[in-house]
């Protein structure tokens, strides 16, 4: 798809600047300035996309839809929502309790809370504008699958109790007449909200992109290989621990990721790294903490991480 | 009129304050705006996505940042 912008970097970089091709330098910099183009396009145009069409998913009727909705079926649709529903962390405590006041049990709550932050429009974005198609369709199934598992466990749990404030059911039905406008309205908005985003992330992206172009020309990867590469036992774990403490910038870590696949590291091991960093972060722990327990928290974490280790094995057994 | 903005304190409820202020600057009369950052009383309005803003009571948008010519339309058709 992108085959015209390689020729034309290679073509500024060594006719027109006389580099040398295949020297370290010039290696780095057709990484960086390729990757940069390339992503700044595929980011705006699938980040619009992406927030237009969920536009069309008010969560208000997701709630509705779910509440009362028990065992697998509740769980499947709540991931499959939590994909296709705008969410903001920053929403997520009145959200949690809203769902549990609208009577949707707490697992199927859960799935839905895992699923949102996997599904972000720019993780998708980077993924797809990196890896290409299959990479993210399998990075969309398995994050389906880990918050349907999870939940499931979580439901199973009895930890109701765990939930410190007081869930009051609803009064009367919610205010979803609101979310009626006309296309053009939600174009409009969404394209500013995606210029936003943009200019909120393109400095890590810039950031990550220039590691990534570091690690491309400079480094060898036989020396990646024998710290994170390959196929050592433990690289998906010491991917999934690394992930956890970084929070949401996903858009910063993806070029790097890019870099070390390139350089031997198995895909499962960066996508493990990479749902790790959006799916479990610590500074949403910190917020989670006004309403839940410690320990439905820890417990949240817990299986939310397992999860992604055993996707990290799976996607290394079958694609590598 | 009574202006409340519900958020948890993110960016965006700060961004739909400045947006709520300036959009008053070109209102006469006395407002009153209040931000509400906790989230039980949040709950209050069966709000489930923050920022929101609440007009006199009523929840008049929730979910993202307006504009502050969108918050001037809101407040004169409740004038």
């Amino acid at each position: 798809m992108f085959d015209w912008l390689i020729y034309l970097v290679s073509k500024l970089l060594f006719d027109t600047f006389g580099l040398k091709q295949g020297s370290h330098f010039a290696e780095a910099m057709h990484f960086f300035i390729y990757d940069t183009i390339k992503i700044s396009i595929l980011l705006i145009v699938i980040v619009f996309l992406v927030t237009l069409l969920r536009s069309y998913f008010p969560i208000e009727k997701v709630r509705d839809y779910l509440s009362g909705k028990q065992k697998i079926v509740g769980h499947i649709f709540a991931s499959m929502f939590g994909m296709l529903t705008p969410f903001c962390s920053c929403s997520a405590i009145p959200l949690f309790i809203g769902f549990l006041q609208a009577r949707v049990p707490l697992g199927v709550t859960f799935s839905y809370l895992i699923s949102a932050p996997l599904g972000d429009a720019v993780v998708i974005a980077m993924l797809f504008s990196i890896f290409g198609i299959k990479v993210t369709l399998f990075y969309v199934g398995f994050a389906l699958l880990i918050a349907t598992i999870s939940g499931l466990i979580i439901g199973h749990m009895g930890l109701e109790k765990e939930v410190l404030v007081e869930v009051k059911p609803l009064k009367t039905s919610t205010n979803s007449k609101l979310n009626s406008e006309p296309f053009l309205k939600r174009a409009k908005e969404s394209f500013s909200y995606t210029k936003e985003i943009f200019k909120k992330i393109y400095p890590y992206i810039i950031i990550g992109i220039g590691v990534g172009a570091f690690i491309h020309g400079y480094i060898p990867a036989t020396m990646i290989e024998k710290y994170a590469g390959g196929d050592v036992w433990y690289a998906p774990i010491i991917g999934v621990l690394m992930g956890v403490p970084m929070y949401s910038n996903a858009a910063g870590v993806l070029p790097l990721v890019e870099a070390l696949t390139q350089k031997g590291v198995l895909m499962g091991t960066a996508l493990s790294f990479m749902m790790a960093v959006v799916a479990v972060s610590l500074p949403e722990a910190m917020i989670l903490k006004r309403v839940l327990s410690l320990k439905l928290i820890a417990l949240f974490f817990t299986i939310v991480a397992v999860s992604i280790l055993l996707t990290g094995y799976i996607f290394n057994y079958l694609i590598g | 009129m009574k202006i409340e903005i519900l958020g948890t304190g993110c960016d965006k409820c700060k961004k739909l304050k400045d947006a709520t202020m300036e959009a008053l600057s070109k209102l006469d009369g006395f407002h009153e705006v209040v931000s509400v950052d906790d989230v039980l009383e949040i709950l209050e309005y069966e709000v489930l996505q923050t920022p929101a803003l609440v007009v006199d009571g009523k929840v008049k948008s929730f979910g993202k940042v307006l504009s502050s010519s969108e918050i001037l339309k809101i407040l004169r058709e409740d004038e």
